[in-house]
């Protein structure tokens, strides 16, 4: 038996914590862009506040994009509700909303995320202490993480939770492609010159993907279509649309075995799931990268919205 | 923790041995230890009205307050004794009102308190049961000399600090647990369970299904609300997750509605039922309260229960008492004046800079003046306010409370606790040996309440 807001929170939870994180991976990436290249990186923090989706709201509060407002919208600003700062906020509000669904090592992992981060926070962040702080960002939502999976019951709290972190994850990924999808189209980019290699870095760097993708690629040569592809269909790649598919179609299925019922949500989830199984790199190329991600990030919110819809979450 | 002649009192004689050959400095940090224990489980509580800070920490005291088995069976029959007639009361007043016409307290005292609920008139709650949780706030003043000074019969708070108290201490200080002999405490979430579930209401069919009702994550008390929930293992629930159908009350789960059949409430009676009580409340439950009158839940505690816990019922409590007992109170009242009698308020206002002066409805350790430490502006502008509104106060003398042991930077300091035992009813009465003991921290203060600045410590009860 679990309350509908409950699953709502425990959703929404797991989206937040996971939001952090990626926000403070693209911190990162930006970070250290703008340390390679000496000219002007007010255009790559252009880059990463749409990556962050948080482009908009940016340029309500800031009159240009500069790295130190950036830096300080993505990271501190409460009229950001997508900084780590809110989001840990948020996640960890929820986590107290749904504090009997959680084991204290999860809980508690939550919390002391929040007091140490909130502290952190206080006050603007000084250029030289920002690479420690990115990974103690990293390091407590790893934490939370792994209490997580180290303690919780594999039940239908879990399967929420799981796939709130996915839905975000999916949503997260798709739009750092989609930002950047320019330097990955074969015609400006036939040849790596050393811009189109640090823009596909970063692109990989942003997913943590920049070791692993040599792995799988053999030799590890920055090929448009290759990066494409491991973001995009990779099922081993722990970030990729289609292997975040497989984690949310999954539990969308034990749900379905536990409860019996089978919301619309499932349909949808299995027919995006099948579409990342049976496309291939080439033919998603062929007909638009751009115009399938952004297909896809609109698939993908009408799947939360059938998740909340179908599992009672407000009504 | 001493004798008059400098020697540790009996029940203290093993911890204080054990004290004497501690270092202060590891004292020291085990109180910062402890502190980061609460603070890590988010053992917090808000304190309305504060902007920035809205989650606080309740200083916690490492050195623990103890009960000899001896005195706490004479404190555990007067609290039954109380808590018995408490419910008796409540009974006679929705049903036959014997009290009044036998002329005991006086008819306004019922019809002019908002406490009080037309509601409930003929009601009879599921097992005769009105206060389920009772939390009686007790002072000592001497060797075997208790009173009471408050019966907290609506919704008491605070038993999550009793439990989080004695983990923590059990967590820093296992070897006071093996040469003491402590009596449990942490079999309280278990007993509620039960104890809420043996009263399911006539309608309840097969397993009753228990449910915490709470106003929500900004509630000063969450922490509370959520801890008894995950301890007892029942659901938390919210007005918004709540809805009658059928003449039940249901909680929307994920796969569908599914009936409660009995719901510890932590709402006060004005956000209950907005059919019922305030329109404007979304804390409650539309049409809870004919679902309950309909047999078909318990409501724990009881609408209507405040009226036991009023302060200007509280100073007949000796009548109730003996009413409905039959016997004496073997604990005793704080003698109290009620400003609205003419002669009583003449006598406050003339010794105003000797007694305590607290709002009838007050709650809280707020708007209240204690006259002993307040300033002669201060007892002038209280003054003004009794004159103006006599009824809305009560006056009580300041009683010279017994201290207990703190630990300080510079090693003991006496302060001034109180004690809130816990108490269940259902078909019986269980008290659970222990409580929660809060201290006034700053030297000479009397206001234990936390809003105020006070703090907890362990309690307990020796098997002796």
């Amino acid at each position: 038996m679990l309350l509908g807001r409950t699953a709502n929170g425990l959703y929404w939870m797991f989206r937040y914590i996971e939001r952090a994180e990626n926000i403070a991976r693209l911190v990162d990436v930006g970070l250290r862009v703008s340390l390679t290249r000496s000219d002007t990186g007010d255009e790559d923090w252009d880059g990463v506040l749409q990556s962050a989706d948080v482009r908009e709201p940016y340029l309500k509060v800031h009159p240009n994009v500069t790295a130190s407002d950036a830096i300080d919208f993505l990271l501190r600003d409460h009229n950001n509700p997508s900084s780590v700062m809110s989001c840990i906020d948020a996640g960890r509000n929820n986590a107290r909303m749904v504090r009997t669904a959680l084991t204290r090592e999860t809980w508690e992992a939550t919390n002391e995320c929040w007091i140490d981060i909130k502290q952190r926070l206080q006050r603007k962040i000084r250029d030289v202490d920002l690479p420690e702080l990115i990974d103690v960002i990293k390091h407590r939502c790893g934490l939370i993480r792994g209490a997580f999976h180290g303690s919780m019951l594999r039940n239908d709290i879990y399967n929420f939770s799981r796939i709130g972190t996915f839905i975000e994850r999916a949503d997260n990924t798709s739009r750092i492609l989609d930002v950047k999808y320019y330097v990955l189209l074969p015609a400006v980019s036939q040849v790596g010159s050393l811009i189109d290699n640090m823009q596909w870095e970063s692109i990989l760097r942003s997913v943590s993907a920049h070791r692993s993708y040599g792995w799988v690629y053999d030799g590890g040569e920055y090929v448009p279509a290759n990066i494409a592809d491991f973001l995009i269909l990779n099922g081993r790649m722990p970030r990729s649309l289609a292997y975040s598919y497989g984690k949310i179609v999954r539990n969308l299925q034990y749900l379905e075995g536990e409860y019996g019922i089978r919301p619309k949500a499932i349909d949808t989830a299995e027919g995006i799931q099948a579409m990342l199984t049976r496309g291939s790199i080439n033919d998603i190329m062929d007909h638009g990268l751009h115009e399938f991600l952004d297909d896809f990030i609109n698939r993908n919110n009408q799947l939360s919205l059938e998740i909340s819809d179908g599992y009672r979450f407000y009504q | 923790m001493m004798t008059a002649d400098g020697r540790p009192r009996p029940a203290y004689e093993t911890y204080h041995e054990w004290y004497r050959n501690q270092d202060p400095a590891h004292l020291l940090q085990k109180t910062r230890d402890a502190e980061n224990i609460f603070r890590k489980t988010g053992i917090t509580f808000a304190v309305y009205g504060h902007a920035d800070s809205s989650e606080k920490l309740i200083p916690f005291d490492i050195i623990p307050r103890i009960i000899s088995g001896r005195e706490w069976r004479k404190l555990a029959q007067g609290i039954e004794q109380r808590v018995l007639a408490i419910n008796a009361f409540l009974d006679d007043i929705y049903h036959k009102q014997e009290i009044i016409k036998a002329g005991r307290i006086p008819r306004e005292l019922i019809d002019r308190n908002e406490a009080f609920l037309p509601e409930m008139i003929g009601f009879k709650p599921p097992g005769g049961v009105y206060t389920h949780i009772v939390g009686t706030d007790i002072v000592r003043t001497g060797e075997d000399q208790f009173y009471v000074l408050e019966d907290n019969a609506r919704t008491p708070s605070g038993v999550s600090y009793m439990l989080e108290n004695r983990e923590t201490m059990m967590h820093m200080f296992p070897e006071l647990f093996a040469i003491n002999k402590v009596q449990r405490v942490e079999d309280y979430p278990r007993q509620l369970r039960q104890s809420l579930a043996q009263l399911a209401p006539p309608g309840c069919r097969g397993k009753p299904r228990v449910a915490v009702l709470t106003p929500g994550i900004y509630n000063s008390a969450y922490y509370e609300h959520a801890f008894l929930a995950d301890t007892m293992g029942v659901e938390l629930v919210e007005g918004a997750d709540l809805r009658v159908i059928d003449g039940r009350v249901q909680m929307r789960t994920t796969r569908g509605y599914e009936v409660i059949d009995v719901l510890y409430r932590r709402v006060d009676d004005d956000f209950l039922d907005p059919l019922t009580f305030r329109p404007d409340s979304a804390l409650g439950v539309p049409g809870i309260m004919d679902v309950y009158r309909a047999g078909n839940i318990t409501i724990a505690n009881a609408p209507g229960t405040g009226i036991a816990d009023d302060k200007a019922i509280y100073s007949y409590m000796p009548e109730i008492v003996q009413f409905y007992t039959g016997r004496k109170p073997i604990l005793e009242n704080v003698p109290t004046w009620r400003c609205t009698e003419p002669d009583s308020l003449a006598y406050v206002l003339e010794h105003l800079h000797e007694l305590v002066v607290k709002e009838v409805h007050g709650s809280g350790g707020y708007g209240m003046l204690v006259g002993p430490t307040a300033s002669r502006k201060e007892c002038a502008a209280f003054a003004a306010k009794l004159r103006a509104n006599p009824s809305n106060y009560i006056a009580q003398p300041t009683l010279s409370l017994s201290t207990t042991p703190i630990f300080v930077n510079k090693g003991i300091a006496p302060r001034h606790v109180d004690l809130r035992p816990y108490v269940l009813v259902s078909d019986k009465v269980k008290i659970i040996p222990g409580g929660l003991t809060r201290v006034a921290l700053k030297k000479g203060s009397l206001v234990v309440n936390s809003s105020q600045g006070g703090g907890t410590k362990d309690t307990w009860v020796l098997e002796d």
